[in-house]
């Protein structure tokens, strides 16, 4: 308590600059004459006085004590030194400025990644007790597939685990057009078991949200959650909506909430614009999955009971997947499961996480390289500074002051230096928001963890460049550094100390040019990639029958009518529909099984392939050859013999060096025979190994899903309106909606993209740090030598010597430098394995790559100083001072 | 008054038992004012002259108290160690 009187008083006085200096002159003199006085009998009155004083002590001394205590002297020297900083700092803009540009690109681009790292993995999802949450997912690892079970099994692992006290069914690929007061928009959203909310934890931002006891079996709950996102956008935020009936697909639903707006469901990057009960989703998705084991349809996300480890789960989980797979061989195979946070993607989050993990170790470096290149630079001007500090040691102040003194400067700049890449990463960050860059949706913004972190960074880089200089002053004498000119060669060791921290930084930033070639490389390989489909130049439009009820033949025939409106129109050479096009998710394979197979268990299956249902022409519009046999026909119809086109991969698995056209084979129960042989393509992914494909007409199938394929040599704009024009003039009551085939793909090639971009900004970065570092050190080693190589030319050097004597070092140092950057990218192959995708940096046009780049570098740098170099006119130096 | 302050202290400070200059008082007695324990204020000396008194407050009176017997505790507890002998160790 006393101790805090005291301190507020002290703050007091500092922050009103009261000084009782006065007072205590005067309490001393006081003192001091009172004394004197009593000295006077038996002393002259100047003895009297010089004993008082004597008796007193030093007056200064008490003084300063007093002034001490009074006020908060550390904060005034502070002060003192930010000031004094500050002026030394305007006196040479040139250096500030490259201080000031060289921090705020290395703290800019950590806070922009930290940024990024910590909306997606350091934010927890916003439900309650997110820790306790998992997600049910299948012992193989797998990319892209979210769902789980079939909504029976999903029912059994719920009522016989013992280990979780809540499961939720989600089923994530909903879609709908939403009809509401005459307008009609396509909408998605997650289906969910009636427990989801409450498992959860949400509260509604407005009216209820529905719970298990609203379910009394199918369609018993038409009921519907509204994002906050949509509530605002599609009902323009009206609080009467709640209770209002809206119609999804047709079917009316009463709205009963709006989830809060900071409540996006369990997927990060996925937010669902609506969430209505499982219970009902025949009426949406036009067919039943609820009692089927075979459609895999659920999502599983569970909540532990307190004090069960997951562990004890997953065994037990185990236990019941081994049981089902007794009591159903035909349908449940029995995999083994394990548990994972919900939130990215499934699997993807491992993916995600070390991608993030990896461009955060990078960005370090980056900023690493950028503080080894403020050390040389804070290094080089203490020593130009070395008869200034030389003075201040011989005026009596300590090292210690000095060494604070040097620090303060540092601070100061790398303060100022981390508030510009603030404010810059603020600004990137708005304009990346506002853009959408992110897969699906996902806002990163600067919160308090973000700011912390960027002072760290910048208290712990101005600490790294700020004690090379400040280590040097305290190793060197006063006397030496007064007596040493400028230019002596008794700083051989001092250059040292700079040498090893530009090779340092060369090597650092070598190393992250390498990983940027690495990474534009996997992007321009991505790109190329043979899909086994041509998106170029074709369009897609999406419109959904099921929405109006239309199913069966009717549908059917509306659909050819529609193919054939669409070839009619001028310019398009092809069109066809597909169930769904490649890469857009969901895949999942069918079994499929030898002729001859009575007993159809999912042990007896031999493969299982991605199915698409197809009309004829889609192969056609799509690009995808058609390797031998024919495409199917509007004749192949339920009537006459099931047929399909194969992939090559099919045939090879099944059939080996067998031609496959004419084969069979047994799938969903049907005897099918192939008719044709398509060329592979990627269907799921990228990074997806060869994959067995059916292709089934449409006309003997019971699917319905249909994406039209229209390929022509219009502009896609053009086509757009078009196309969308034909086909509502065919059926104007359902929501169609038109795009080109490589806009779809975007999302794709997003993670190639992010990775190019991240690592093209983080090489840019470190190359610039690479010039301004072997140009910082050229230019310095030429001014410092300039009398040197003077004399030098006088004397009769040649031009390649003298060249050599400018700038000789720094090109050794590139040399080293470079050659430990690429045997660092080289180790470090899985850090970018991480990032792209079979990144290769013994790639040998990655590795000359790298060389020529760092090579290029290192002359552009030095051009300058050697220039300088070589210009020198002795004549006029030796004149100088 | 500080200076009568120091004439009572005066034999022990002059014997060389404890050898203080006399103005580290000032320091001390700003923080014990900065404490609130002892306020001070200028008034005229006995012989006439502008002197700064310090006056204790009760607070200073109760953390003098505390202060002594601390201080006493401490300066028994370390006496009683060098009147220990070794045969009461045994």
């Amino acid at each position: 308590m006393r101790a805090l009187i005291r301190l507020f008083t002290r703050l007091l006085n500092f922050t009103t600059r009261r000084r009782g200096d006065e007072r205590v002159t005067d309490e001393i003199e006081s003192h001091l004459a009172t004394r004197t006085e009593e000295n006077i009998p038996g002393m002259s009155p100047g003895e009297a006085r010089r004993h008082a004083r004597l008796k007193f002590g030093a007056l200064e001394a008490v003084r300063e004590d007093n002034h001490a205590e009074e006020s908060l002297p550390f904060v005034e020297n502070l002060l003192l030194d930010v000031r004094h900083a500050l002026r030394v700092l305007r006196k040479s803009p040139a250096f500030t400025a490259v201080a000031l540009l060289t921090l705020m690109l290395g703290i800019g681009a950590n806070i922009v990644v930290f940024g990024v790292l910590n909306a997606v993995l350091l934010h927890p999802l916003d439900v309650s007790d997110p820790q306790s949450l998992y997600q049910i997912r299948h012992k193989p690892w797998m990319s892209g597939r979210l769902l789980t079970t079939s909504y029976p099994a999903f029912e059994d692992f719920r009522q016989r685990n013992t280990t979780f006290s809540g499961m939720a069914g989600i089923y994530g690929y909903s879609h709908a057009g939403l009809s509401w007061r005459n307008a009609v928009m396509k909408v998605h959203g997650d289906e969910v078991t009636g427990n989801y909310f409450d498992l959860l934890g949400v509260q509604p931002e407005l009216g209820r949200f529905f719970h298990a006891a609203d379910e009394h079996g199918p369609d018993s709950a038409p009921y519907v959650v509204l994002s906050d996102a949509l509530w605002r956008s599609a009902f323009q935020a009206d609080r009467d909506v709640v209770g209002t009936t809206v119609e999804l697909n047709k079917h009316p639903f009463t709205v009963v909430g709006v989830a809060p707006a900071r409540f996006h469901g369990t997927e990060r990057f996925v937010w669902p614009d609506y969430w209505m009960p499982m219970a009902n989703e025949e009426q949406v998705e036009g067919s039943d999955y609820l009692h089927s084991r075979t459609s895999i349809a659920v999502t599983v996300i569970g909540r532990l009971k307190p004090g069960v480890p997951p562990q004890w789960a997953t065994e037990n989980l185990n236990a019941i997947a081994a049981e089902l797979a007794k009591e159903y061989p035909e349908t449940d195979d029995g995999q083994s499961l394990r548990l994972i946070h919900p939130g990215l993607l499934g699997d993807d989050g491992d993916v995600i996480r070390g991608f993030l993990y990896s461009v955060t170790v990078l960005a370090l470096l980056v900023l690493a390289a950028a503080c080894a290149n403020l050390a040389t630079l804070f290094a080089a001007r203490a020593a130009d500074r070395s008869r200034e500090l030389a003075l201040r040691v011989a005026l009596g102040s300590s090292r210690r002051r000095l060494v604070r003194l040097l620090l303060t400067e540092a601070v100061t700049v790398s303060l100022m230096g981390g508030a510009a890449g603030l404010v810059s990463a603020d600004l990137l960050l708005g304009v990346l928001n506002r853009s959408d860059p992110f897969v699906g949706q996902l806002t990163v913004s600067v919160e308090a963890r973000v700011y912390l972190a960027g002072l760290a960074l910048t208290l712990g880089s101005a600490l790294l460049f700020g004690m090379v200089p400040a280590w040097q002053t305290w190793q060197s004498s006063p006397l030496q550094m007064m007596k040493s000119g400028p230019a002596d060669a008794m700083h051989l060791r001092r250059f040292a100390l700079r040498d090893l921290l530009l090779g340092a930084q060369i090597a650092i930033c070598t190393l992250l040019v390498t990983a940027s070639l690495v990474a534009v490389r996997g992007m321009v390989r991505a790109l190329h990639a043979p899909l086994g489909f041509q998106p170029q130049g074709a369009m897609l439009a999406d419109l959904d029958l099921s929405q109006v009820g239309q199913a069966g033949d009717v549908a059917l025939e509306k659909k050819k009518a529609m193919i054939e409106a669409a070839r009619g129109i001028p310019g398009v050479t092809a069109a066809g529909t597909v169930s769904r096009t490649p890469m857009t998710g969901g895949m999942h394979g069918i079994p499929i099984f030898r002729p001859g197979t009575t007993e159809f268990k999912l042990n007896n299956a031999v493969l299982a392939p991605y199915v698409f249902t197809m009309s004829p022409g889609y192969l056609d519009a799509a690009g995808t050859r058609l390797l031998g046999g024919r495409d199917v026909s509007w004749q192949d119809t339920t009537k006459t013999p099931y047929v399909a086109i194969v992939n090559e991969t099919f045939g090879r698995k099944m059939w080996g060096q067998t031609p496959a056209i004419g084969q069979r084979f047994i799938l969903r129960g049907k005897l099918t025979e192939v008719v044709g042989v398509a060329e592979d393509g990627k269907y799921h992914d990228l990074q997806e190994s060869p994959q067995a494909v059916v292709y089934l007409p449409l006309s003997q199938s019971e699917d319905g899903e249909a994406v039209f394929v229209v390929r022509s040599r219009l502009a896609p704009n053009e086509m757009a309106a078009a196309l969308e024009g034909t086909l509502s003039g065919i059926e104007p009551n359902v929501p169609i909606s038109v795009e080109s085939w490589p806009d779809t793909l975007e999302g794709e090639l997003f993670p190639a993209r992010a990775a190019t971009v991240a690592l093209g900004v983080m090489g840019l970065l470190a190359a610039m740090l690479a010039v301004t570092g072997i140009f910082g050190m050229a230019a310095y080693s030429v001014s410092r030598r300039l009398k040197e190589l003077g004399i030098r030319v006088a004397l009769g050097a040649r031009k390649t010597q003298v060249m050599s004597a400018a700038v000789g070092r720094p090109m050794v140092l590139l040399g080293v430098g470079s050659v430990l950057g690429l045997l660092a990218g080289i180790f470090a192959s899985r850090l970018l394995g991480q990032i792209v995708y079979q990144a290769n940096p013994r790639d040998p046009v990655v590795l000359g790559g790298a060389v020529l780049t760092m090579a290029l570098l290192g002359i552009a740098a030095s051009a300058i100083p050697a220039r300088r170099a070589l210009a020198v006119d002795p004549s006029i130096l030796m004149r100088e001072e | 008054m500080v200076l009568r302050t120091l004439d009572v202290l005066r034999p022990q400070i002059s014997d060389g038992l404890l050898s203080l200059k006399q103005g580290t008082l000032y320091p001390l007695l700003l923080r014990l004012e900065q404490e609130g324990a002892i306020p001070s204020e200028w008034s005229p000396s006995e012989n006439n002259r502008r002197a700064r008194f310090y006056r204790p407050t009760r607070a200073g009176r109760k953390l003098l108290k505390a202060e002594k017997s601390d201080g006493e505790q401490i300066a028994a507890i370390i006496a009683y160690f060098f009147e220990v002998k070794a045969q009461d160790l045994a």
